[in-house]
C-alpha cells in the first residue's frame, strides 16, 4: 500500500509546528498504525532526518500512552479502538492521512505528537482513591457487592487514561476521564464513604487544571477508545449537586 | 567478594515470617519523616511499595519513564493473581499454593521465600477488594474465581481480562493518596542510569530525565528496585516496548550479585508473528486455556482450513501427552510441546510456526454468550490484531518471550547484596524458580510491596536514624553521574548508519535461537560468539539522531540496547553453566526418554548468582544451595 502523510512536526513547547508531509511506499496491510510510523521513522533516520516523536509503550491497547489525532478523530476511524490497535488495513491505498497530536490546552504539546498529561495526575492526586491503609482491610466477601454493580463498576474502571475524550471535545472537557473514577467508587461500599469530598476535590482540580464544560454532544464516549459511557457524567452531576446540597461532611 | 546469606530464618516453615517480623527492628514514626528511600518502578511492586512506605511516614520518591506510573507494564497482565482463599472449597490453602509455586518452578526456588509469598497473598485481595479493585464476582455479590495453569485448584482472582490494570489502578490509587500528602513524590518520565554506592552502601541513583536529557542525582538512606523483567532481550516479547534491563544492570555492576539470569518465561499462547516490521507480541492468556483447547493436524503440512479439518484427524496433543493436566500444563511444558509439533512439521499458517487454540466445543457447551463474558476483550484484541473471528475459526497462537524468573539476588529481606539495596517484584529472583506459575506474579509484586519490604526495610533504616540527609555531591555521586554522561556522549558519537530497533531485531533473534525454548552447549557458545560481534557493530555504527539535551527516543532505546548486549551474554553463561533441564530452561543434552526435562538435584539444586568482575574479566559464579526440607523433592510430572 501507499499513503501520503502529513504529520505536525513541532521541536518543543515553545516552538511553532506545522505539519510536513511524507510519501510512504511499501506499507503492509497487516501493519499496524504505529509500526506504519515505525517504518517511516527507520526511512527518515537512515536518510540523516529527525524520527518523529510519538509515545507508545504496551501495543495492545492496555496503558493509554499512544494517543494521536488521526483523520480529524482520536485514535482514527475505528471504534473502541485505540492508535496502537489500529491497522493499516483500515485504510484505502492512496490515501492522505492527518496525524496530529491531541489538542488542549490542558495537555500542551511537548514535541512533534507527544503531549503532556499531567493535568490528569494532578485530578487523581485531588481524590482518585479510596482512603485506606494498608493492613487494616476486612475479609474481602465480608461486604457483598451484587454482580451488576460489580461489573458497572468494571466498566467505569476501564478506562486507560489517554486523553482521547478530551482530544474528541470541542470545549476539551475532562468529564468523562474525571466521571469514570467518581462513578466507580460511588457506586461500591468501599468508595462511598468519602464520596462527597471526592466529587468536589477532583472536580475542582479539573476546572483549576483548564479543562472545558460539558455540553452535552458526547463525542467523547463516540470517540472512547474503552467504550466509557456519558452516564458516568450524569452520576458525577448527581454526586457532585448532592455534595453541594448536603455539605460535605454529612 | 560476594558472600551469598540468604538469612532464612529456621522454625517451621508456616511459623518462620510471623518469628522473624516479630524480631525486626522498627523505626520510630517521628524518626521516619527524615528517612527518603527512593523507589525505581511504578508498576505493582513499585507502587504498592511506595504507598506502604508513604503510610508510615518515610520520604519517598519513586522513578518511571513513562509518562505515568499508571502506564507500567503491570497494566498489560491479563488473566489474574492468586490467593489461597479456598473460596471454591477445593480443599486449597496456603501450603498446598506455596506447593504448587516449588513444583511448578520446578525445585529451584528457596521454600521460605515461597512460603511467605503464599501466606501474605490473601491479605492483598483483602487489600485490593479495600481499594475498590472490581474483581469479578458471582451472583451472591462474593468473588469469583477462576483455573490456571499447573494447579487443580480455582484460586485465580480476576477482572476479566484486564486484571493487571485493575490491580494496578489499585496501586495507583493508593500511592495517590500518599502523593497528595506529601510522603511521596512522583518522578515520572526518568530513566535510572546508575546506581550510587557510598562507602559500601546504596545511596542514590543517577537518572536522564528524557524530556530535557538532564542527567540528575538523587539520593536517599535506601534504594528499592522494582523496574520488572528484561523480557524485551529477545526483541520481540509480550513486553512493554520501553521495559529494559538496564536499572537492574547497573546495579550488577556496582556489586549487587545477578541470580538465574537465564531462567525466561516463553509463554505458550501468544499472537504469533504476522509481518517483518512487528516489534511487539500481543498475548493471549493463559485463562483461555481454562476453556480452549490446543491442537494441530495428526496430517504434516495439512493446508486445509481449521474449521474443514475433522475431528479424527485432530491431534489434541497437549490432551494426548499430559492426561492429568491436559491443556492446563505450565507453561514451560506448553511451550516446548508447541515448539516441537511445528518443528516436526505439523504447525499451521503461513510459516508454520503456530498451533491452534479453538474454542469450539466450549461455545457448544457453554454457549456463545458465556465465553464473552469471561474473555470478551480478548477475543476483540485478538480480532483487532489478526482480522479474524475467533468465535468462528480458532485462534492460532505460538510461544513468545514473557517473564523473566531470574533478576537480581535477594535475601529473605528482599535485599541485594549491596546493603540498602532491595529488589521486589519481577527485577528480583525470588520466588518463581525455574518457571513462574500463572497469576503469581501479581500475587508477589504486591506481597512484596505492601506486606513484605516495609517490614524488611525498616530494620535495615533502624541504623539510618542518626544518618542525616545523604548530599548528592561527593566522589561517588561525581564518579557515577559522570560515567552515565560519558555514555550518552559515547553512544551519540558513533554516528553511524544502523538504527537502534535494526540492531535490537538482530540481537533478539540471537537470543532467541540461541538461548530460548531449547538450549545446547554449541548454539550458546555461538550465541556468545554472534553477541561479541554484534556488539562491536553496534559501537561502530549505531545511528542515533539529534540531541541528546533533548527529548530523544533513539538515545533512549539505543541506552537500552548497549545493556542488552550484556545482559544477553550472562543469560548465555548460566544457561551453559547449567548442565541439567529444569523448568524454562531446557538443554537438548539433558532430557528423559519421552522428551521431558531431567533434572540433576546432586548437582544443580542451586540458585546460580553471578558477580560482575569487570568489563575484561568473566563474572564470577556463587551458588547458594536449595535445601528442601518440607517439600519431597520429585520428578515434575503433569501426566
Ligand atoms: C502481557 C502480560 C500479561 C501478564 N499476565 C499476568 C497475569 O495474568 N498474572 C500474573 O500474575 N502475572 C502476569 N504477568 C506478569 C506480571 O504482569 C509482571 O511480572 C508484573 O506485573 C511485573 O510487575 P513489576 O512491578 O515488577 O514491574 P512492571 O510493572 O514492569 O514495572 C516496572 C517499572 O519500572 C520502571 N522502570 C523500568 N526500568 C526503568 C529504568 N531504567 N529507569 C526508571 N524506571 C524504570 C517502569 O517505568 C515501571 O514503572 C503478565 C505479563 C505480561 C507481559
Ligand atoms: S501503546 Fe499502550 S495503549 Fe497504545
Amino acid at each position: 500500500m501507499e499513503f501520503t502523510l502529513k504529520i505536525w512536526r513541532q521541536q518543543n513547547a515553545g516552538a511553532k509546528g506545522g505539519f510536513k508531509t511524507y510519501p510512504l511506499k511499501d506499507v503492509s496491510p497487516e501493519m499496524s498504525f504505529l509500526e506504519m510510523l515505525d517504518y517511516l521513522n527507520k526511512q527518515l533516520i537512515e536518510g540523516g532526518d529527525e524520527p518523529v516523536t510519538f509515545e507508545h509503550d504496551c501495543r495492545e491497547g492496555i496503558c493509554g500512552t499512544c494517543g494521536l489525532y488521526i483523520n480529524g478523530r482520536p485514535h482514527g476511524p475505528m471504534r473502541d479502538t485505540t492508535t496502537c490497535e489500529l491497522h493499516m488495513r483500515e485504510f484505502a491505498d492512496g490515501d492522505t492521512i492527518f496525524i496530529e497530536p491531541w489538542r488542549a490546552s490542558a495537555f500542551p504539546v511537548i514535541k512533534d505528537l507527544a503531549v503532556d498529561r499531567s493535568s490528569f495526575e494532578r485530578i487523581m492526586h485531588a481524590g482518585g482513591f479510596i482512603s485506606t491503609n494498608t493492613g487494616c482491610a476486612p475479609e474481602s466477601n465480608s461486604n457483598p457487592i451484587g454482580k451488576h454493580v460489580a461489573d458497572l463498576a468494571f466498566d467505569a474502571a476501564a478506562c486507560i487514561g489517554c486523553g482521547a475524550c478530551v482530544a474528541a471535545c470541542k470545549n476539551s472537557s475532562a468529564m468523562l476521564f474525571a466521571s469514570a473514577k467518581i462513578a466507580q467508587y460511588a457506586m461500591t461500599p468501599q468508595g462511598k464513604v468519602e464520596r462527597k469530598e471526592r466529587v468536589d476535590q477532583m472536580v475542582r482540580q479539573m476546572d483549576a487544571e483548564g479543562f472545558g464544560a460539558c455540553s452535552n454532544t458526547y463525542s467523547c464516549e463516540f470517540d472512547c477508545p474503552k467504550g466509557i459511557s456519558v452516564d458516568f457524567i450524569a452520576t458525577m452531576n448527581k454526586e457532585f449537586l448532592y455534595s453541594k446540597l448536603f455539605g460535605q461532611k454529612g | 567478594m560476594i558472600k551469598l546469606d540468604s538469612k532464612i530464618p529456621d522454625g517451621p516453615l508456616a511459623e518462620k515470617w510471623t518469628r522473624y517480623k516479630a524480631g525486626l527492628r522498627l523505626v520510630n514514626a517521628a524518626n521516619r519523616k527524615k528517612i527518603e528511600i527512593i523507589v525505581v518502578g511504578s508498576g505493582l511492586a513499585g507502587s504498592s511499595a511506595a504507598s506502604a512506605l508513604g503510610e508510615l511516614g518515610y520520604k519517598v520518591k519513586v522513578f518511571c519513564f513513562q509518562d505515568s506510573p499508571r502506564r507500567a507494564h503491570s497494566v498489560a497482565a491479563q488473566g489474574g493473581i492468586n490467593a489461597a482463599k479456598n473460596y471454591k472449597n477445593d480443599n486449597d490453602s496456603i501450603h498446598r499454593l506455596f506447593h504448587d509455586m516449588i513444583k511448578g518452578g520446578d525445585y529451584r526456588a528457596r521454600e521460605a521465600n515461597v512460603y511467605r509469598a503464599a501466606e501474605v497473598s490473601n491479605d492483598v485481595i483483602d487489600h485490593f477488594t479495600a481499594l475498590g479493585v472490581p474483581f469479578a464476582r458471582d451472583y451472591g455479590g462474593s468473588l469469583d474465581t477462576r483455573s490456571f495453569g499447573g494447579v487443580q485448584v480455582s484460586r485465580t482472582f480476576y477482572a476479566k481480562g484486564q486484571t493487571g490494570q485493575q490491580c494496578l489502578l489499585g496501586t495507583y490509587s493508593s500511592m495517590n493518596r500518599q502523593i497528595a500528602k506529601g510522603t511521596v513524590e512522583m518522578f515520572p518520565r526518568r530513566d535510572m542510569l546508575d546506581l550510587v554506592v557510598v562507602d559500601g552502601k546504596a545511596r542514590g541513583i543517577i537518572t536522564r530525565n528524557l524530556l530535557t536529557g538532564g542527567i540528575e542525582r538523587h539520593s536517599a538512606h535506601a534504594v528499592v528496585l522494582a523496574t520488572g523483567g528484561y523480557g524485551t532481550v529477545f526483541y520481540l516479547s509480550t513486553l512493554g516496548l520501553g521495559s529494559n534491563a538496564s536499572a537492574a544492570w547497573s546495579a550488577y555492576k556496582k556489586g549487587a550479585a545477578f541470580a538465574n539470569p537465564s531462567f525466561i518465561q516463553i509463554h505458550p499462547t501468544s499472537i504469533p508473528v504476522l509481518n517483518d516490521y512487528q516489534c511487539k507480541l500481543t498475548l493471549m492468556s493463559e485463562s483461555l486455556r481454562n476453556d480452549g483447547r490446543v491442537w494441530v493436524p495428526k496430517e504434516k503440512g495439512d493446508k486445509r482450513q481449521a474449521t474443514e479439518i475433522p475431528e479424527e484427524e485432530r491431534d489434541y496433543y497437549l490432551e494426548r501427552r499430559y492426561p492429568a493436566f491436559g491443556n492446563l500444563v505450565p507453561r514451560d511444558v506448553a511451550s516446548r510441546a508447541a515448539k516441537e509439533r511445528c518443528d516436526a512439521g505439523y504447525g499451521v499458517g503461513d510459516t508454520g510456526l503456530s498451533v491452534y487454540l479453538d474454542f469450539k466445543d466450549a461455545i457448544k457447551a457453554q454457549g456463545e454468550q458465556a465465553i464473552r463474558d469471561k474473555y470478551g476483550n480478548l477475543f476483540e484484541m485478538y480480532e483487532k490484531i489478526t482480522g479474524i473471528n475467533p468465535y468462528k475459526q480458532p485462534m492460532r497462537i505460538y510461544p513468545a518471550g514473557h517473564y523473566t524468573m531470574g533478576g537480581l539476588w535477594v535475601d529473605y529481606d528482599l535485599m541485594t547484596t549491596i546493603p540498602g539495596l532491595f529488589a521486589i517484584g519481577e527485577s528480583n529472583f525470588s520466588d518463581h524458580g525455574a518457571n513462574r506459575l500463572g497469576a503469581s506474579s501479581l500475587m508477589q509484586c504486591c506481597g512484596d510491596g505492601y506486606f513484605i519490604l516495609p517490614n524488611t526495610i525498616s530494620d535495615y533504616l533502624a541504623d539510618e536514624i542518626r544518618t542525616g540527609k545523604i548530599p548528592v555531591e561527593g566522589k561517588a555521586f561525581d564518579e557515577a553521574a559522570e560515567a552515565a554522561a560519558e555514555k550518552v556522549r559515547r553512544i551519540m558519537a558513533v554516528k553511524g548508519k544502523q538504527t537502534a530497533s535494526a540492531f535490537h531485531k538482530r540481537l533478539g533473534k540471537i537470543m532467541w535461537d540461541h538461548c530460548g525454548m531449547r538450549r545446547d552447549a554449541e548454539g550458546l557458545e555461538k550465541g556468545l560468539g554472534l553477541l561479541d560481534e554484534l556488539e562491536k557493530e553496534f559501537w561502530n555504527d549505531i545511528c542515533v539522531p539529534g540531541s541528546e539535551n533533548d527529548y530523544n527516543q533513539e538515545l533512549e532505546k539505543a541506552l537500552r540496547i548497549a545493556d542488552f548486549f550484556e545482559i544477553g551474554r550472562l543469560m548465555c553463561e548460566d544457561a551453559l553453566q547449567r548442565e541439567e533441564s529444569c523448568g524454562a530452561h531446557f538443554r537438548e543434552e539433558h532430557q528423559t526418554e519421552t522428551g521431558e526435562a531431567k533434572r540433576n538435584d546432586a548437582e544443580y539444586a542451586y540458585v546460580g548468582a553471578w558477580e560482575y568482575q569487570g568489563a575484561e574479566n568473566k563474572p564470577k559464579l556463587h551458588k547458594e544451595a536449595l535445601k528442601f526440607e518440607f517439600v519431597e523433592v520429585k520428578e515434575r510430572s503433569y501426566k
